[in-house]
């Protein structure tokens, strides 16, 4: 799976609880409910989406791992390799 | 049209999802509604058939409009109010431009004692969404008849239509909230009360339950305090209920409203119904579900009417104590800071300990400081037995 494949189901997940955010304009190193008006009930959300898109289990621990979008892409690269 | 909120005073049918002649349940959704909050599906509260549907999609009218009939089944055809006899589409079919303005609810005036109402014409008025207060009896003894209720729903349906400015949903749901505060701290004498509560324990715990459950059934910690809330009311009845007709009346089910930011500003606080006899998970599942209806705009009716105490937290904003205005008709809002490591004393030592600040804003209608702090109390004992929630 590639760095894009794995941006574009971040994005997909991300649309679940932000339906109304312009993905072209998210920061990569910049925490997401800084930049999306989201909180622990959307990241929350976040999460069970990325669940459901890439078929990983994500211990809650790992949870703060999800804050960036470089963060995601990195965890899941992790996780599916 | 039914009052959704002190904040709502009219509404615009947006579409019917049912059509003359079809067999209705209670419950069932019959029309989705734009107000300034939301959009909301109402629901029914009878059993029936579709006599007649009085509103056409587009059209915005006053709280307390009659938007349909329904002939209920095994009963003869009797409440039929004037403005339904006359088939009154009480605003005319209008673009946002030229929606008729609907003047702010007439407020409560006569204080002096009970309003002497008959049953069935409250239970008209309470349908209506109309004030008793507001009306003038011409029974004996000033009492309010039914034909007193249905003169002063046609009264208000007939109300001259102005030409509001057109304003985006934002401006609006300010506006609302700005209208239901207002009248909450001019109507309603607060008292506030805060306490610090040690949530070591119920992290604890929650971080281990959350080990033993699946990605979509873990909990957030807002759930515990929403649990620990609604079960230390059963012990405080006073704070569960609302302040109608110039008297408390405390509810027997207990409905958290639970306070959600939508995004682009402003809040609602839909009920979590029967909040106390939800198990962890259950609230949880309808917790995430409320979250994310509010957002869309999809909450239905009874969830923005049913709500018998608010609780609202603003922590994940950093701020520490949140000391609420009360949503009338409710009687209490309850709030909660975010967590901080504060140093305490655990067996003679000092040492760091997560802690909250729960808030109490009351009415002094209906309770005092007393009793205010005790619920506190009550609901720390139970956030350190969260085995219990």
């Amino acid at each position: 799976m590639t760095r894009d494949e794995i941006r574009n189901g971040v994005f997909r997940a991300l649309a679940q609880v932000a339906p109304e955010a312009d993905m072209t304009r998210l920061k990569p190193n910049v925490r997401l409910r800084d930049q999306l008006d989201i909180d622990s009930m959307d990241l929350l959300n976040f999460a069970i989406g990325v669940h459901k898109e890439f078929k990983i289990e994500i211990p809650e621990a790992d949870y703060p791992q999800l804050a960036t979008l470089d963060g995601c892409i990195d965890y899941i690269a992790k996780a599916k390799a | 049209m039914p009052q959704l909120g002190a904040d709502m005073n009219a509404g615009k049918l947006q579409q019917w999802r049912k059509h003359v002649g079809d067999k209705v349940q209670r419950g069932d959704i019959i029309a989705d509604v734009e107000t300034d909050k939301a959009d909301i599906e109402v629901e029914v509260f009878s059993t029936g058939t579709i006599e007649k549907l009085l509103i056409q999609p587009g059209e915005r009218v006053p709280v307390g409009t009659v938007m349909a009939l329904i002939r209920e089944e095994g009963k003869p055809f009797v409440v039929e109010t004037p403005a339904a006899r006359a088939g009154v589409s009480v605003a005319s079919p209008a673009s946002p431009a030229a929606a008729p303005r609907v003047a702010p609810a007439t407020p409560a005036k006569a204080e002096k004692g009970r309003v002497h109402i008959s049953p069935v014409a409250r239970k008209l008025a309470g349908e209506l969404g109309i004030d008793p207060a507001t009306i003038s009896g011409s029974g004996p003894g000033g009492r309010i008849t039914l034909e007193d209720v249905q003169r002063a729903a046609q009264a208000r349906a007939a109300k001259p239509a102005e030409a509001p400015p057109e304003m985006d949903r934002a401006a609006r749901m300010r506006q609302a909230i700005g209208a239901a505060m207002a009248r909450s701290k001019r109507e309603i004498p607060h008292y506030y009360l805060s306490t610090s509560i040690d949530v070591g324990r119920a992290m604890a715990w929650l971080a281990n339950e959350n080990l033993k459950r699946s990605m979509e059934e873990r909990l957030v910690y807002g759930v515990l305090l929403v649990k620990a809330v609604a079960l230390a009311l059963r012990d405080f009845p006073e704070l569960n209920g609302v302040w109608i007709d110039g008297k408390a009346i405390a509810k027997a089910e207990i409905h958290v409203g639970a306070a959600i930011s939508l995004r682009g500003g402003g809040l609602v606080a839909p009920a979590l119904h029967n909040t106390d006899r939800q198990s962890l998970g259950e609230l949880m599942k309808s917790f995430r579900d409320l979250v994310q209806r509010a957002r869309a705009g999809s909450l239905r009716s009874s969830e923005l009417s049913d709500p018998t105490i608010t609780v609202t937290s603003l922590g994940e904003q950093g701020v520490e104590a949140v000391f609420g205005v009360i949503y009338p008709p409710q009687v209490a809002l309850v709030g909660f800071g975010k967590i901080v490591e504060r140093p305490c004393a655990v067996a003679g030592q000092i040492v760091a300990r997560p802690t909250i600040t729960a808030t109490l804003s009351g009415d002094h209608r209906v309770s005092d400081g007393h009793r205010g702090g005790l619920f506190l109390a009550a609901i720390e004992r139970l956030l350190q037995d969260p085995g219990r929630l």
